[in-house]
């Protein structure tokens, strides 16, 4: 064990470390400038049990309908050995061949370790990719790993890497429809980044055994509803972009030890479980600890980010609080009694403050000026 | 946004309650709106789960789809939703204005009334274009017949989606981006999405903040959302079960526990939303409202005749020529609405002058009968100096315009320095054609004034092709749409 590792363990506490999947590495992009996020992420420490222990509970519910349905569509689309699929991935990639290999690599046994499934994965792959001549092969569920942070994460991705022409192909099947060749753009971004994801753990595996990692396409294959039907349509995706973001945060993330360098030594957030498995540890206790480790809070957070309304709650009277938006147009000031205090010429601004203050005293006389007593 | 509204969210913090951001209200209200509050079953396209509508607090239907994956519930819903809506939509055909266009060669004639459309949120109108686009389409004979309402229903709720994207309209009313548009909250614009919470900010219960009623409008349990997506948790711990009850026994029972857990979904946003409306009501409107409604009943007009005509319904998708003259009026659309909104409003002007595209000061000296007489003909062109406190960043030769006289031209002659400046001004136009300036057409001394580059023009509407003339770049002329079977067979799952 590193120093590293044993400094995030004792972060974390006794749970075993939280694992990452698409979705939270994934996360990581919106919000590339708070320390406490990345920390915790790096220490998998549960974010959503903190959250609820602190006393400011996340609330990311998934209704079992969308469960239902997301699992019907995908069950549907891979019925058969793939039969709707590869029809649609004809039309989309133009599949030459009629018949393509399937390898399911969710289980064989049932329980065997990360390890074994994903070095089962990684020689099925490497394999297809070294032969020379090509029939399309379809691996659905291959366990892949990703270095985030330092620490090999393994990514149980709902997906299906297909092999084309030499080129490897990574396909998302999501349940949100495409309406007249329309989707909800916030769901396709989501979509877009979770596959970039599995894009770079892909390049990484191939990289690792001394193969091109550009085998794998920038292209994804998104497959979607039609209409109101459960039809699916498939759409190829550019996740170029995605990946330079991800691979931006990734690498940041390996400088996590800059960050734990700022914190006490002995700070941990453990919940100190009883034999119960209840926690002992004080609501005030962890919060205290939490408030150690600094952090940027944006409103967008709120639907990303586990501990975001304990982060909000800490946040009251910031400007950012408000948005980013809105402390920009108060000049930068950051927090909303001096942003009044300006405003009102209660306070004298620093230097670097005066021209936010002249902006926000002639705001103040507008708003005087046509709102009188109610301004 | 703007500085004046992000100070304003810095009052509503410290004061703990919303703040206004304007003097008058910018959006028209209904005198018998039809409000709407949709909801969808969760992780389906759009399937309607329930909606609640009516024209007054106390006159809510409930509409309820016990199994929104059966198809024959879906369409019964439809129907419903579709007898209330047209009839709705219809009541507003009674008396007819004419209305002089052309220069006064061209009459045509509109309604003096139409329908208003309100729900809770934008993505309340997301449900009424998407369930528009899967109903108007529909055939009402053949083996997936629907009631002969249900596609005229979904023209009507197409026409009000697509009267939502002209920035000013008034047909299809978001409550919470109308309540946004007039106050501004000690929370962030995200958060305000929230109806229960913006609600809370705004009209806060006796002896609350705004920020503890908004806390705890966060608590979907006392606060179900607005829709029209429903609180996970109500699914997973009440929905789904008693769905489940209503699927294995179907029956007046089953479906009376079923319909009263959704009504406490539905209800609280339904008393929001009503409350809401009569925070807007109470608002002074502003000039322009009217003008802006009357261009809405342009639309409902054209849209009455479209469906008397017998033409069809709205494509699936605009073809080439259809959506380059959307645009257009989109654009013109929004440009006039931002200028309308600061000629009603001196709140909203005042953004302007903070950032220097407007200053308003009084008139320091009047030259109201100075005749320009270099050119070929004797011209009126009075003079007139403003003095201002605002930071002028005009340049002589600018052309502005001032709220109170519209119709008129002011060329800025010269800017003087300093924190106070003099502008002199050139005014021309909107004075009759003496050059006797009639009396009120030219500032007088002592005025208080405003100008501005802001103007609200009449801007002719570029010329786009003809349909059959679509050039060859954009696809060349579309095909005539004809409603298909397929369209009408479209799967409902």
């Amino acid at each position: 064990m590193t120093d590293l590792d044993a400094r995030l363990a004792r972060l974390r506490g006794s749970a075993p470390p939280r694992r990452h999947t698409a979705r939270t590495i994934a996360a990581l992009t919106t919000n590339p400038g708070c320390a406490r996020r990345a920390v915790l992420d790096a220490a998998g420490v549960d974010k959503e049990r903190l959250a609820a222990h602190v006393g400011f509970p996340a609330r990311f519910g998934q209704s079992r309908f969308a469960i239902t349905r997301g699992n019907a569509f995908e069950s549907q689309v891979k019925a058969n050995g793939c039969a709707e699929l590869l029809s649609l991935l004809r039309e989309k990639l133009g599949l030459p061949v009629d018949e393509v290999g399937y390898h399911d690599l969710e289980s064989v046994g049932g329980n065997e370790s990360n390890e074994v499934r994903h070095a089962r994965a990684r020689t099925l792959i490497t394999r297809a990719a070294r032969a020379a001549d090509d029939p399309g092969t379809l691996f659905d569920h291959p366990l892949l790993r990703l270095d985030v942070g330092g620490r090999a994460v393994y990514l149980e991705p709902d997906l299906i890497a297909f092999r084309l022409r030499g080129r490897f192909h990574v396909v998302e099947i999501k349940s949100f429809p495409v309406i007249d060749g329309q989707a909800d753009p916030t769901k396709v971004a989501a979509a877009a980044i979770q596959s970039a994801v599995y894009v770079l753990a892909m390049r990484a595996m191939l990289a690792e055994q001394g193969l091109d990692p550009e085998t794998v396409s920038h292209e994804i294959v998104l497959v979607c509803p039609r209409d109101f039907a459960n039809q699916p349509v498939a759409t190829l995706v550019d996740v170029r972009k995605q990946l330079l973001v991800l691979r931006r945060q990734l690498a940041r993330l390996t400088r996590i030890e800059e960050l734990l360098d700022a914190l006490p030594a002995d700070l941990t957030l453990d919940l100190r479980p009883d034999a119960d498995g209840v926690p002992t540890a004080t609501a005030d206790e962890l919060g205290a600890s939490l408030g150690r480790v600094d952090a940027r809070y944006a409103p967008e957070c709120l639907s990303a980010c586990e501990i975001a309304y304990f982060c909000r709650h800490e946040a009251r009277g910031d400007t950012a609080a408000l948005g980013r938006t809105v402390r920009e147009e108060l000049g930068g000031v950051e927090s909303v009694d001096t942003a009044l205090g300006l405003a009102r010429e209660e306070l004298r601004p620093s230097v670097e403050q005066e021209e936010a203050a002249a902006l926000l005293r002639a705001a103040a006389r507008l708003r005087a000026e046509h709102l009188g007593a109610r301004a | 946004m703007s500085t004046l509204v992000s100070l304003a969210r810095a009052l509503a913090v410290e004061r703990g309650v919303a703040q206004p951001i304007t003097t008058v209200r910018h959006v028209h209200v209904h005198e018998r709106p039809l409000v709407l509050v949709p909801l969808t079953l969760a992780g389906e396209a759009n399937a309607p789960l329930a909606a609640m509508v009516g024209t007054a607090p106390d006159d809510a239907r409930l509409l309820v789809v016990a199994q929104p994956r059966n198809r024959d519930e879906r369409f019964g819903f439809a129907a419903e939703l579709a007898a209330i809506l047209v009839s709705y939509v219809d009541s507003f055909t009674g008396q007819v204005e004419a209305v002089v266009t052309n220069r006064g060669r061209d009459i045509r004639s509109r309604y003096t009334d139409g329908p208003q459309l309100i729900v809770p949120n934008p993505a309340g109108a997301g449900f009424v274009k998407l369930f528009g686009r899967s109903t108007r389409l529909r055939r009402t004979d053949g083996p997936w017949a629907v009631a002969p309402t249900v596609p005229l229903a979904g023209r009507w709720l197409t026409f009000f989606a697509e009267r939502y994207e002209h920035p000013g309209s008034a047909a299809l009313v978001a409550v919470t981006s109308a309540l946004t548009a007039h106050w501004a909250t000690g929370q962030s614009a995200l958060e305000d999405a929230n109806l229960a919470a913006l609600m809370g900010w705004i009209d806060p219960p006796a002896g609350l903040t705004g920020a503890q009623a908004a806390a705890a409008a966060e608590d979907p349990l006392t606060w179900p959302p607005a829709g029209p997506i429903t609180d996970p948790t109500f699914d997973n711990e009440v929905l789904a079960a008693l769905m489940e009850a209503y699927a294995n026994a179907p029956g007046e029972r089953t479906l009376a526990t079923l319909t009263t857990a959704i009504r406490g979904q539905i209800e609280p946003t339904w008393r929001l939303v009503w409350r809401a409306v009569e925070l807007l009501r109470a608002l002074p409107p502003g000039e322009r409202v009217a003008q802006r409604w009357a261009a809405d009943r342009d639309a409902y007009s054209a849209m009455v005749m479209s469906i008397v005509d017998g033409r069809p319904p709205q494509p699936r998708r605009d073809g080439a020529v259809a959506a380059a003259g959307r645009l257009n009026r989109l654009e013109r659309d929004q440009a006039s609405y931002d200028v309308q909104r600061a000629f009603d409003d001196p709140l909203v002007l005042a953004e302007y002058r903070l950032s220097g595209e407007a200053f308003a000061g009084v008139v320091t000296a009047a030259q109201p009968d100075r005749v320009d007489a270099s050119g070929r003909r004797r011209v009126l062109r009075p003079h007139v100096t403003v003095l201002t406190d605002d930071p002028v960043r005009f340049t002589p030769g600018a052309a502005l315009t001032s709220p109170a006289r519209p119709a008129q031209k002011a060329t800025v002659v010269a800017v003087g320095a300093g924190d106070t400046s003099e502008v002199v001004l050139e005014l021309s136009g909107g004075m009759g054609s003496s050059l006797q300036a009639p009396p009120g057409t030219v500032p007088e001394v002592g005025e208080q004034v405003v100008y501005s580059s802001l103007a609200d023009d009449y801007q002719q509407a570029p010329e786009f092709p003809a349909r059959e003339d679509t050039p060859w770049t954009h696809g060349g002329p579309p095909p005539e749409y004809v409603p298909t079977d397929e369209d009408a067979a479209e799967e409902w799952s």
